[in-house]
């Protein structure tokens, strides 16, 4: 009976295993497909929303186009482009940690590996001016009763239409109305934040102003979404149900209601990602400084963290195409 | 593992620049969208939207190959990643989308009204 010998030669170090790899390289690779899978998930129905409401799906220029202190500018895609270097030049300093690690110069490593890790943090401090400035909302609008969103332009000196926000000729009336909040009032009640305006002052504050006209979602053949003529707007107006001030995930004020629910999910789950990602490469550049990957006297472990932060730079620039380009 | 330890700064330099020269060009087309490009479809998308997919690959395989070091790999690795994504990604958007379309048609030509 012929013993069957298991060496334990490679019973911590993972490997080698089949393909060439490592165990632990393989299983990252694995894991990075399985996670592909699901953010192609998350962008093939993003598209399928935009082919179902093809003609109706807000401008991604005119909801992006914020730029830090550029105040009312319009410069659609620089702050985005900005974030995709950020993420594409802390994917260098990754790669070049793993490139050093492989010539065991441990300084380097951990100074690519501290560089990587502020690219995240700068990375993830942009999503969250992204995320306020959306949220926020920057113009306000208005909800019909059949669930579509209004919008108010008025003709600029240069002729073409440019958005005025609620506040800009919104009526203030005599009816306001005390917000319903769990420490007054009923015990344990409260309610949505009631917007800034009620719909009759914007309504009354529509009338008062001459120039204001209502521009809908329809998207024209010159792929500029329409402007009713006054007395449309009017009509348009008198079947309105909500105040609709920034984004949340019932309403929002750019249109359809699942643009902001996919901004808010696939935004959302990818800066969760690049989040762990910062937390891991943490730990590994602890590790790198505690010389655990000296007395190991392999970096492979940075290799490892290395490709997951690659695969978050590579999910980045599939949510830039299809978020703000397409 | 069997790779060699040469250094390979000079090319993840070369990658970051090609890298960046598209970001640039994809971020001018976004800004200018020229006319012809705009307003010309090829298989229900705006030709410009192809563009921009197209660079997209481009940059995901430049990322895939340098800086994931795939070119380096074993081939059966590889393929065993690449092929199962990319299939499994056309397979799923080539259902979806045309699904998409047909509801906006049932949608569009039904006489149930939405979003009025």
């Amino acid at each position: 009976m012929g013993a069957t010998v298991i060496s334990n030669e490679h019973a911590l170090d993972g490997g080698p295993g089949p393909l060439g790899a490592t165990y632990g390289k393989l299983m990252m690779w694995f894991f990075i497909l399985s996670d592909a899978l699901t953010f192609s998930g998350f962008l093939a129905s993003y598209g399928f929303s935009r082919f179902k409401y093809i003609e109706t799906w807000p401008i991604a220029d005119e909801v992006f186009n914020h730029f830090p202190f550029a105040h009312g500018v319009n410069a659609p895609m620089y702050y985005v482009a900005l974030m995709t270097f950020i993420l594409i030049f802390s994917s260098v300093t990754m790669v070049l940690a793993v490139d050093a690690g492989h010539h065991m110069k441990k300084n380097k490593v951990a100074v690519y590996m501290a560089l990587t890790i502020v690219g995240g943090f700068i990375f993830l401090g942009s999503q969250a001016w992204e995320w306020k400035n959306f949220i926020k909302g920057e113009y306000g609008a208005v909800e019909t009763k059949g669930g579509s969103i209004l919008q108010f332009v008025k003709k600029g000196a240069d002729g073409e239409y440019e958005r005025v926000a609620l506040a800009d000729f919104a009526l203030t009336l005599p009816e306001d109305r005390e917000q319903l909040n769990r420490n007054n009032g009923f015990w344990f009640m409260s309610e949505a934040t009631i917007p800034s305006h009620s719909i009759n002052e914007v309504v009354q504050g529509f009338k008062a102003d001459e120039s204001i006209l209502v521009r809908t979602e329809i998207i024209t053949a010159e792929k500029e979404k329409t402007v009713l003529s006054r007395e449309e707007s009017l009509k348009r107006l008198a079947e309105t149900k909500y105040v609709v001030e920034g984004a949340n995930l019932v309403r929002n004020e750019y249109g359809s209601k699942l643009f902001a629910n996919f901004f808010f999910f696939i935004t959302g789950f990818h800066g969760f990602h690049v989040f762990t990602g910062v937390m891991i490469n943490i730990i590994i550049f602890f590790n790198i400084l505690l010389g655990t990957y000296e007395k190991r006297k392999s970096y492979e472990m940075v290799e490892k963290v290395g490709l997951y932060w690659h695969f978050v730079d590579l999910v980045w620039v599939f949510v830039f195409t299809f978020f703000y380009l397409v | 593992m069997a790779q060699a330890h040469e250094s390979h700064t000079g090319r993840i330099w070369k990658v970051f620049i090609i890298l960046s020269i598209i970001t640039i060009v994809e971020v001018l087309f976004g800004i200018f969208k020229p006319k012809s490009l705009y307003f010309n479809n090829f298989m229900g998308m705006t030709l410009l939207n192809w563009l921009f997919i197209i660079l997209t690959i481009v940059k995901a395989y430049y990322i895939t190959w340098a800086f994931m070091h795939m070119e380096g790999e074993n081939k059966w690795l590889r393929r065993s990643v690449v092929w199962t994504v990319v299939f499994l990604i056309l397979y799923l958007c080539f259902i979806i989308l045309i699904e998409g379309a047909y509801v906006f048609d049932i949608y569009k030509t039904g006489h149930i009204k939405w979003n009025f």
